[in-house]
């Protein structure tokens, strides 16, 4: 059995993304465990660049024109051999809009277990267990690590980058590409995210609303307690998704992350995609009617009174203490 | 064109979730169960593809309780075949088993395009989406938030994270994860839904032996050990807006 633990480095445009270190700090941990190496699977082509950080033992990588772009059938083809030469421990994947595409279809294709949303892994007596997130945030769920292999779809939070990554390069080993022709899912074009009126990412105070919102109308006394506090409207998904605001506004894993001086959280449930983009605000102020809410996790403030409520009231307030 | 949505029911966050006596789940009988809301993206997108050209919409679930509702409502939106799987579904079911006896029966339907949501929120082992995908021999393009279809093609909107989105060609017949739709979903009045309930039928068909083994299995359940829980401010709208203005003003806000 091999123990070694596989991460495929994720990669977008040139940039490895936060969660491929993420992975590599957690396969270190399962490494140590199991006794084996830590091994970086890139596909794509500038390797170098890619991997000049990794924390990682070694680098399989693999170059074609098709890893230029991301395509679920070239990566599903590519990954297949890999995985079934070298059959390690776990092969790590980003629970992302790359990962997705991918080990759940190789999961089903070479018949090996699979592990969503995990966040952290944990060794008993040399067994590993898993601790995935699922929920919405408001539950783990724990259990053993399949063996001899098992595919892992990894989300954020349970590691950090910085541990994942290293100052010298790891050693490179190229493998090669499988016949690549006739891909059934291929890159077009690319549409940037738009350039809106406010970048929400540099505000310093962001009035931030979730579904607890309720409808459109009630949109503008957020606008209004926004504007006493000198800030800007932003939201969560279910927000932007029913067209209350612009797609500029989304805050989350498929928006923008913020780091404003104060986020105030309205009728937000602190899912995980929410908060991976929030951590960084110096102080988060959440309400939300739901005591259990996962958003007070995070929050230096809360209060379950009524968004609909506090809104009008804190606005007057804030105007007042302001002399307007 | 047909379009085939596959849909599930998942627990409602907003109600308090309570783990069962052997630790490990969750008590089904505290559950109040509702449609996954990227399923009704998925169906949303379904129908304005119809609305589009010719295409016939069906929508797929296993035969558990609730399920009627959601179907009922597809279809008073515009949904045009509503079919449940009859199965052994009651002691939860992985989503490896539940692919092989979805691509089971939707290869029957000879579908162009499978629109799944793109996951829900208590998948422990991946999304259906790309696992029918690979029993199908179909590609799979997940986190989808806009579809257009011509000739053997669709062309779809890929999230990717920071708001970029690619625009992709996906050769037919594929499986697309959907995770908003062009527009938001309609809404309809209850009143046709009932007046839907009616005159719609809804369609049983036998889902074939579950094979559940080999996936990875909860030995515990937990709500998450939290570090510093949020300092709770007490009292009504008033006090607590005064009291938050203090606060602003302590941390040089205001
Ligand atoms: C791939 C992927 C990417 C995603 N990307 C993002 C993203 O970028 N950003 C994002 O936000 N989400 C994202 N999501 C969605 C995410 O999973 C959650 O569904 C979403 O964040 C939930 O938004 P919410 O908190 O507003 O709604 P809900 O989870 O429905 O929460 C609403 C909250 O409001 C509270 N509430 C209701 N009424 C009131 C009231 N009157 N006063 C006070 N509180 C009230 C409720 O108690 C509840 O907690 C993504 C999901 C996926 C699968
Ligand atoms: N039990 C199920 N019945 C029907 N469709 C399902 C089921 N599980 C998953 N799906 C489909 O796959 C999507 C993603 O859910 P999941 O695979 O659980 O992440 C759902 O939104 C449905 O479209």
């Amino acid at each position: 059995m091999n123990s070694d633990i596989f991460v495929v480095i994720e990669h977008l445009r040139g940039q490895v993304s936060d969660i491929s270190y993420v992975m590599l700090a957690a396969a270190r941990g399962m490494a140590n465990a199991t006794g084996g190496k830590v091994i970086a699977v890139i596909l794509g082509h500038d390797v170098e660049t890619l991997a000049r950080d990794l924390a990682a033992d070694r680098v399989l990588y693999m170059e074609h024109a098709a890893f230029a772009d991301f395509s679920s059938d070239a990566y599903q083809r590519a990954l297949e051999g890999v995985i079934k030469e070298h059959a390690p421990r776990a092969v790590l994947f980003g629970d992302t809009t790359m990962g997705g595409d991918v080990a759940a279809w190789l999961s089903t294709h070479l018949a090996l277990p699979l592990v969503s949303a995990c966040r952290t892994f944990r060794a008993d007596a040399g067994a590993l267990k898993f601790v995935s997130q699922i929920c919405g945030g408001k539950m783990m769920a724990e259990g053993d690590l399949p063996a001899p292999t098992t595919l892992v779809l990894m989300v954020p939070g349970g590691y950090k980058p910085e541990q994942g990554r290293a100052a010298q390069a790891p050693e490179l080993a190229r493998v090669n590409a499988p016949a690549l022709d006739d891909l059934r899912v291929t890159v077009k074009d690319y549409v940037e995210p738009a350039v809106g009126d406010v970048d929400v990412s540099k505000e310093a105070v962001v009035v931030s609303i979730g579904r607890g919102i309720q409808n459109q109308d009630n949109v503008e006394l957020a606008e209004e307690l926004a504007k006493a506090l000198g800030g800007v409207v932003a939201g969560s998904r279910p927000v932007i998704d029913q067209g209350w605001l612009a797609p500029t506004r989304l805050v989350g894993k498929s928006g923008k992350a913020v780091k404003p001086k104060l986020y105030l959280a309205l009728g937000i449930s602190g899912a995980p995609e929410h908060v991976e983009a929030i951590g960084d605000s110096e102080m988060i102020v959440a309400i939300n009617t739901d005591p259990a809410a996962p958003i007070f996790d995070i929050a230096k403030f809360g209060s379950q009174v009524d968004m609909l409520d506090l809104m009008p009231v804190l606005t007057e307030k804030v105007q007042q203490a302001k002399g307007l | 064109m047909n379009l085939v949505v596959p849909i599930k029911l998942v627990p409602d966050l907003v109600e308090e979730l309570v783990i069962d006596a052997s630790g490990a789940r969750l008590d089904p009988d505290a559950l109040r169960l509702k449609l996954n809301e990227f399923d009704d993206h998925a169906i949303e997108q379904a129908i304005l593809l119809k609305e589009k050209g010719a295409g016939q919409v069906t929508v797929v679930a296993p035969d558990i309780e609730g399920v009627d509702d959601a179907l009922f409502t597809a279809a008073a939106k515009g949904a045009d075949r509503l079919i449940k799987l009859t199965g052994n579904w009651n002691n939860g079911v992985n989503n490896h088993a539940l692919a092989r006896v979805f691509a089971n029966f939707v290869e029957t339907l000879r579908p162009e395009l499978i629109l799944t949501g793109v996951q829900a929120h208590n998948d422990l082992d991946g999304a259906v989406g790309p696992q029918l995908a690979e029993h199908l021999g179909m590609p799979y393009v997940g986190y989808v938030s806009g579809v257009v279809v011509f000739d053997n093609k669709a062309q779809v909107r890929k999230e990717f994270p920071g708001g970029l989105i690619a625009e992709m060609d996906v050769v037919l017949p594929a499986v697309l994860g959907i995770q908003a739709a062009e527009k938001p979903p309609r809404y309809v009045p209850i009143s046709k839904v009932r007046a839907t309930m009616k005159t719609a039928k809804l369609e049983t068909f036998p889902a074939a032996e579950l094979e559940t083994a080999g996936a990875p299995t909860t030995v515990r359940l937990f709500q998450p050990e939290t570090g510093a829980r949020a300092t709770m401010l007490a009292g009504d709208a008033d006090a607590v807006a005064t009291r938050l203005v203090e606060i602003f003003r302590e941390q040089g806000i205001l």
